[in-house]
């Protein structure tokens, strides 16, 4: 009985391995991204949707080739996008899994996705292991980069220092005369790098500034009668938060009617994929940004309109919020690396007048590059976004810089808009290749 | 030692394994690796099932074991694939010891949630310790076995034969446990305690046992997952983690060490191939499976095999 069951199981196997073979290699006819972004779960909505829409909408225009310039040439390099869509959801150990099988059964070309730092974290060295083309998309922890060095990893959204960093100079030029901060942030890897880099920063700008309570309710906590009161007591003049999704509205809508925000002016770091979600709730004089300029502090280009244009096609009306810019900074990444590749192949070619081997030479060169060729044009490379320009400067070249904003809101209407708009150049606001970003801030931000 | 059939099967479904391993395509390979890693800690929750206990908190020993693999190579730079298991099994074996004085005394829901909470409590450590990375966790790297350096690429055809005979030997181990005078006191408290006590065996001193046992096989599991995925996080021992070694026990069923086994990898398949196929839907696959096997196959799985003998 049981080596028949043996037997069954293994005929299994053996079955579900023939079926699933990849078949055989041939003319590359499309481009195969693997996405990987939260479908479910409490990241799904605010983060991990939007990214999905955003994947969507871009591909399809990218594959008519509908984009403005320069990224106008159909899908990437001419070849159509193939999108494969998959849950980041169930935590780092299921990730690592479907990451194998993105890469071995489905056998993607290149995987784009991750917006939990601790997914980001474990599929680095697994890229590296697998040798696949890997483009980290909103994840912000520094560490990937910082503690690791990548061949076939890349990022291309700023880390999130640069959120702290700006955060604290844009409190200060606006209002000088902060004494008294306190913060509120979830008890969970983002929510305590989030609030140390803040508190390391604004301790060195402004010595002397009186820290007077860090309240840190646990993840998805939904109840915060008690941190209320207690930021209530601490009579701070700034309360800063990274809090997101239902856990931020949960808080809103908790303190505002205790006129919390009557005494403390609110920073939100990531506070812009809410702002279609809290008028009314979000006070006037709240300061916010969007971890880059992303969303409503990206600058007017025909790249940003576009975005807009075929976002809002997929999301029925709604803007599309910083994940989507994220997105779009991935793929266009993606694009422009591969592209000029290609163009440097061509070009690169034996030219007409050669002797031999024209046709053949001819021929090799308007292949599409290879993944190695690929990831030469893509390292410390420069490209345009609907966010403005990015950098590939840190990580050796694989992680990006872009400079960001923070802005004030006001209701107007009964739609929130973000005034006083202040731009942060990408030298001032995240440390230099090789330095880590806490060592960088109490360095005093030495360059 | 005589070998029974059960025995053999286990040692034979290694050796084919073991032989199988380098000619499978690899993703397969990183399939039936993480099944036979979830499916060393499934066997001891069957341990614990067959005395009519359910652990809702065994996340906590497979988290241990991954951490005392993972601090192994952050703390000690002892990056060895066997210290690592060895230092889960230590570990996992004097908590569980400890915890096992309060436990063993529980039973039904009271034990389910005395075990969940205290492996919420290993969670809450973990997600306020910045130094270990938080919820965002680690990464842990084994590069050596035994002392013997491993070339990057056969590094996971390693991992994976490790885990296959840790599974095998795991499984050898506890079948043969079950078959023992003390195994089948399992049986007999799930039916009637106090007979068990008539009858002049403790049954505080066999649940302890059974359940040090089981927390052993959970930290043998963690460890080997730790190694295999590359990545440690609180997230092993949060709730879900152990809700799905329960979920994972009673699609196996207990009739057999070769249900869990075989539950852990039909599970992983069904998941994975949920992932591809229904994105957004992968979990209502995974909860109509589980209705479907607890109406139709209330043994779990493995009825499947014994029912066909009776008939």
């Amino acid at each position: 009985m049981i080596a028949k069951a043996l037997g069954t199981m293994l005929t299994g196997i053996a079955l579900a391995a023939i079926a699933a073979a990849p078949a055989v290699a041939q003319q590359k006819a499309s481009v195969k991204v693997g996405f990987v972004t939260f479908l479910s779960g409490p990241a799904s909505g605010p983060f991990g949707v939007p990214a999905r829409i955003a994947a969507e909408a871009i591909v399809e225009s990218l594959n008519a080739g509908k984009a403005p310039a320069p990224y106008q040439i159909k899908g990437i390099g001419g070849l159509p996008i193939e999108l494969v869509v998959i849950d980041e959801a169930g935590g780092a150990t299921k990730q690592v899994s479907e990451y194998r099988t993105l890469v071995q059964r489905q056998d993607v070309d290149i995987v784009i996705g991750y917006i939990g730092s601790g997914d980001c974290l474990a599929i680095a060295p697994v890229a590296e292991e697998l040798k696949k083309l890997t483009v980290l998309l909103d994840c912000g922890t520094p560490r990937v980069f910082e503690e690791g060095s990548y061949k076939y990893l890349f990022r291309t959204r700023p880390h999130a220092t640069m959120d702290a960093v700006a955060a604290t100079m844009y409190l200060l030029d606006n209002r000088p005369a902060v004494k008294r901060i306190a913060g509120i942030n979830q008890n969970y890897a983002y929510g305590q790098d989030s609030w140390n880099d803040f508190e390391a920063t604004i301790q060195v700008m402004k010595p002397g500034v009186d820290i007077v309570t860090s309240q840190m309710p646990k993840f998805g906590a939904g109840q915060y009668g008690s941190e209320i009161s207690a930021l209530h007591s601490a009579n701070a003049d700034v309360v800063h938060s990274s809090l997101w999704g239902g856990d931020l509205e949960a808080f809103m809508l908790q303190a505002q009617p205790r006129d919390l925000f009557k005494k403390s002016v609110l920073v939100l770091v990531a506070g812009e994929p809410y702002l279609h979600r809290l008028p009314g709730k979000i006070p006037d004089g709240t300061i916010v940004g969007a971890r880059g300029t992303n969303g409503v502090f990206a600058p007017d280009s025909p790249l940003k309109r576009w975005l807009v244009e075929t976002y809002k096609g997929k999301s029925g009306g709604v803007d599309p919020n910083y994940p989507a810019y994220s997105t779009a900074q991935a793929f266009l990444g993606v694009k422009a690396a591969w592209e000029r590749a290609a163009a440097k192949k061509v070009g690169s070619a034996i030219p007409m007048g050669a002797a031999k081997n024209v046709k053949e030479e001819m021929e090799k060169a308007y292949q599409p590059p290879t993944q190695e060729e690929v990831i030469a044009a893509f390292e410390k490379s420069t490209f345009d976004t609907p966010s403005g320009k990015v950098h590939m400067t840190l990580g050796k070249g694989h992680q990006a810089v872009t400079g960001t904003a923070y802005g004030t809101t006001r209701l107007e209407n009964g739609v929130v808009k973000v005034g006083n708009i202040k731009y942060y150049d990408a030298d001032r606001v995240t440390p230099p290749e090789g330095v880590s970003s806490l060592d960088w801030i109490r360095s005093g931000f030495k360059r | 030692m005589k070998l029974d059939r059960t025995s053999f099967a286990i040692l034979a479904m290694g050796a084919i394994l073991l032989i199988a391993g380098p000619a499978l395509p690899s993703w397969m390979v990183s399939m039936l690796n993480v099944s036979l890693c979830y499916g060393t800690v499934v066997l001891g929750m069957m341990l614990l099932m067959r005395n009519g206990i359910v652990s809702f908190g065994h996340g906590l020993y497979f988290c241990l074991g991954a951490y005392a693999a993972g601090l192994l190579d952050q703390m000690l730079k002892m990056p060895d694939m066997l210290l690592m298991v060895g230092a889960a099994v230590v570990v996992t074996g004097v908590v569980s010891a400890i915890l096992g004085l309060l436990l063993a005394k529980y039973r039904d829901i009271f034990f389910a949630m005395l075990s969940l909470a205290f492996s919420m409590i290993l969670y809450g450590l973990l997600v306020k310790t910045a130094s270990l990375g938080s919820t965002d966790g680690f990464n842990v790297a084994a590069k050596t076995v035994a002392g013997f350096a491993v070339a990057p690429e056969s590094q996971r055809l390693m991992v994976y034969s490790l885990a296959v005979v840790f599974a095998t030997v795991s499984a050898f181990f506890l079948h043969s446990y079950l078959a023992s005078h003390q195994g089948r006191l399992a049986g007999a408290i799930k039916d009637n305690e106090l007979r068990v006590e008539y009858m002049g065996a403790s049954v505080m001193r066999a649940v302890h046992r059974n359940y040090v046992i089981s927390a052993v096989l959970a930290g043998i599991g963690g460890a080997l997952m730790a190694v295999n995925i590359g990545h440690i996080d609180p997230e092993m021992t949060y709730w879900p983690q152990s809700g799905e070694f329960v979920f994972v026990a009673i699609l196996s069923g207990t009739g057999s060490v070769f249900a869990p086994l075989g539950g852990a990898l039909v599970f992983e398949a069904i998941r994975s191939f949920a992932y591809e196929y229904s994105p957004n839907t992968w979990q209502m696959v995974l909860g109509i499976t589980m209705l479907l096997v607890m109406i139709f196959l209330p043994g779990g799985l493995w009825s499947l095999f014994t029912r066909k003998r009776e008939g």
